[in-house]
């Protein structure tokens, strides 16, 4: 059974543009009282925004769904649609069954009361019947944690306390249709994990789950079909793994490969000047993008103008905070002229997910560094994790799994 | 379990509206509940405010109109009792009135986050000004013990007038408040047409002290002058005679205004989020 129907929605935005017309306190007195006198409109252009256009697809009884796309692609825009904040301009939506979104936490918090006045009230805000929050009481305050404080203003609260219990009131509704935007980017990472553990709860007893989020690990562990937005339409949606896939390749702005033909135009120097340098993954069991169990192939392909030199060459492997992750390099060899090949191999299992950045030195003597080339290329590396339950950021700039820790059983007492 | 379908689209976003509005008539005191306990909340007289401000008002007024200008040697009760009916319904209806305008915009958190049938918050703005108005009665029951005063059986009448300064309050501040979404300039106008409201309606004098004038008719173009006039025959009884003339002109006004604001609020109630 279908649980929402989305037939052709847009959703149009008018801007306005206006000029900044005037520098300084003189000329806005004198514009000011010009304008009281002429029409207003001059200097404003007037352009038409598509939030939303032509968007449709079904989504069935039970399904959770995943909402990606870059920022401005429309998902917020979707979400209030479908939660009835705004409407559309035009196409239509059908809801069945009874409907709770939650596009914030803590919504009508009112700083001045006290927890307890505030569980009333945001409750009733999201819907629930003031019975229905009676009997759920010591419920949502001991999953906030805030026993304490339950008659302290919230304005006091500290903001991990006042998300934590934004999220136990809602996490005690009980719709069949729950719409959840980015609920997960606010708290520290042990909220998150009891966030996404009480959703995985409320999806696994049957009831529609619509999920906006830019953690891709927590849509793939939670979602089984996921839409993708891009500037307003529907790109694709389907099963989770490949429009992920599709989104991941279409955000990404990493470069695998560079390559000249010629020397001529090649980057480096007159001793030496870079052909080609690649990555190349080894993807296994059918995945389409790099991930944490890819084993990874880089390529550097160089001409040596130099007579007989001796030559070194050295990798460096950056994340994205400009951080070095290692730094390796090959045993200096006597080279004449020529093309020189070197090959360095990341095996499965030992990256952490993340984006990189891979430069290359080349260095004479083992001391003389004749070209260095930065930021060469880079390539991003997808999470991918099975047997937990938790989707928060792996820490640490390597996931070495091979290294394992291992645990046994040394005495009876205890 | 109850099946309910949502249809969304552009237009009418909901078939049953006022179903709607019934069934989550919780989230209504919910709302009115909230702004009575925010009121007083971090002040060391907390609800005596609420006696306070009516009584420094009808003092002044009496100090004012009474003794400088000098209108209470006309009556034949003391002065207070004349003031009392007038501030009153002014307090009440100046309150609604710019709670109503003001609360799409000071909800904006609410209508930006979650839906529910937007009528119930400025609605749900009754419920602040009425107990001050409670409060202020039982101050003029004071006033009475203390003047020797008895009222007659009108004074059961008063909550229906009491509710008519809301309604017009309610008219005219729920156009404001849809205005006020897109124009914020209405915030500036509400202070000042409640500061100038005082002295076009008959809360410190008697309307009989205007009753001859020729723009008399203009002056009961004001739905709070028939309030007043109300307010005051069901308090006074006999000392304040029944105004139709400043009545007939409140029902209609109060009528028009209502249907008009309701219409009005919900054309526009699912765009307020785009302009907020």
């Amino acid at each position: 059974m279908k649980a929402i129907s989305i037939e052709n929605i847009s959703k149009k935005y008018i801007l306005s543009h206006k000029k900044k017309k005037y520098q300084n306190l003189k000329e806005s007195v004198s514009g000011f009282l010009g304008e009281l006198f002429t029409s207003k409109d001059e200097e404003e252009t007037k352009e038409v925004f598509w939030a939303l256009q032509n968007v449709s697809f079904d989504i069935e009884q039970g399904d959770r769904i995943g909402i990606v796309g870059s920022n401005g692609a429309g998902k917020s825009t979707l979400l209030k649609i479908l939660s009835r904040i705004t409407e559309p301009t035009s196409g239509q939506v059908n809801v069945n069954g009874r409907m709770a979104s939650l596009l914030e936490v803590g919504t009508g918090f009112h700083p001045d009361l006290t927890g307890r006045e505030n569980i009333f009230l945001n409750g009733a805000i999201l819907g629930m019947k003031q019975q229905e929050i009676k009997r759920q009481f010591d419920e949502i305050v001991s999953f906030a944690g805030i026993e304490k404080f339950l008659d302290t203003p919230v304005k006091r609260y500290s903001s991990g306390m006042y998300v934590r219990l934004g999220f136990a009131i809602a996490a005690h509704l009980e719709p069949e249709i729950l719409i959840v935007d980015e609920v997960l980017a606010v708290g520290d990472s042990e909220f998150q994990k009891k966030c996404l553990g009480k959703m995985k709860d409320v999806s696994s007893s049957g009831r529609t789950i619509l999920f906006v989020s830019h953690n891709s690990t927590a849509i793939q562990g939670l979602c089984n079909k996921a839409a993708f937005l891009q500037k307003g339409s529907l790109i694709k949606y389907g099963e989770v793994g490949e429009v992920l896939h599709d989104y991941m390749t279409s955000i990404s702005k990493f470069q695998l490969q560079q390559n000249w033909e010629t020397p001529d135009n090649a980057p480096g120097n007159d001793q030496v000047r870079i052909k080609n340098i690649e990555v190349i993954p080894e993807f296994v069991n059918g995945s389409k993008n790099i991930d944490v169990r890819t084993p990874l192939k880089i390529n550097i392909e160089f001409w040596n103008m130099l007579e007989s030199a001796h030559l070194n060459l050295s990798i460096f492997l950056y994340n994205m905070t400009g951080e070095c992750v290692f730094n390796v390099g090959s045993q200096a060899k006597t080279f004449s002229k020529g093309l020189i090949k070197g090959m360095l191999e990341i095996p499965a299992n030992f990256l952490n997910d993340g984006s990189y950045y891979i430069s290359a030195m080349i260095v004479k003597d083992t001391a003389d560094p004749i070209y260095f080339m930065e930021d060469a290329i880079s390539f991003d590396v997808a999470d991918w994790r099975e047997g937990t339950n938790w989707y928060g950021k792996w820490p640490g700039a390597v996931r070495p799994i091979n290294i394992p820790v291992k645990t046994w059983k040394v005495d009876g007492l205890i | 379990m109850e099946r309910n379908e949502v249809v969304i689209k552009a237009g009418k976003s909901a078939l049953n509206y006022w179903r709607e509005v019934w069934r989550q008539r919780e989230l209504f005191l919910i709302l009115g509940k909230r702004d009575v306990m925010v009121r007083y909340k971090q002040t060391v007289l907390g609800v005596a405010w609420g006696v306070i401000r009516p009584l420094m008002t009808a003092m002044v007024m009496v100090f004012a109109f009474g003794k400088i200008a000098k209108l209470e040697q006309d009556s034949s009760i003391p002065y207070m009792l004349v003031v009392i009916p007038g501030v009153i319904i002014w307090l009440f209806f100046s309150q609604s009135l710019s709670q109503i305008s003001n609360s799409i915009v000071g909800n904006g958190n609410l209508v930006s986050k979650v839906y529910f049938p937007r009528i119930i918050i400025p609605f749900s703005s009754l419920l602040v000004g009425l107990l001050d108005a409670m409060i202020a009665f039982v101050m003029f029951i004071v006033f009475c013990i203390y003047y020797n005063f008895v009222p007659g059986w009108q004074i059961f009448l008063a909550p229906i007038f009491l509710i008519l300064a809301y309604l017009a309050a309610f008219g005219s501040g729920l156009f404001a408040s849809v205005l006020n979404v897109k124009y914020r300039d209405i915030a500036q106008i509400i202070p000042f047409v409640v500061q100038f409201g005082y002295f076009i309606s008959p809360v410190a004098y008697s309307s009989e002290r205007v009753k001859n004038e020729w723009w008399y008719p203009i002056y009961n173009l004001n739905p709070v002058a028939g309030a007043i006039d109300g307010m005051r025959w069901c308090l006074l009884g006999d000392f304040a005679e029944f105004n139709w003339t400043s009545f007939i002109p409140m029902l209609i006004f109060v009528t028009i205004s209502v249907l008009f604001s309701i219409w009005f609020f919900r054309k526009n109630e699912n765009s307020f989020v785009d302009h907020l």
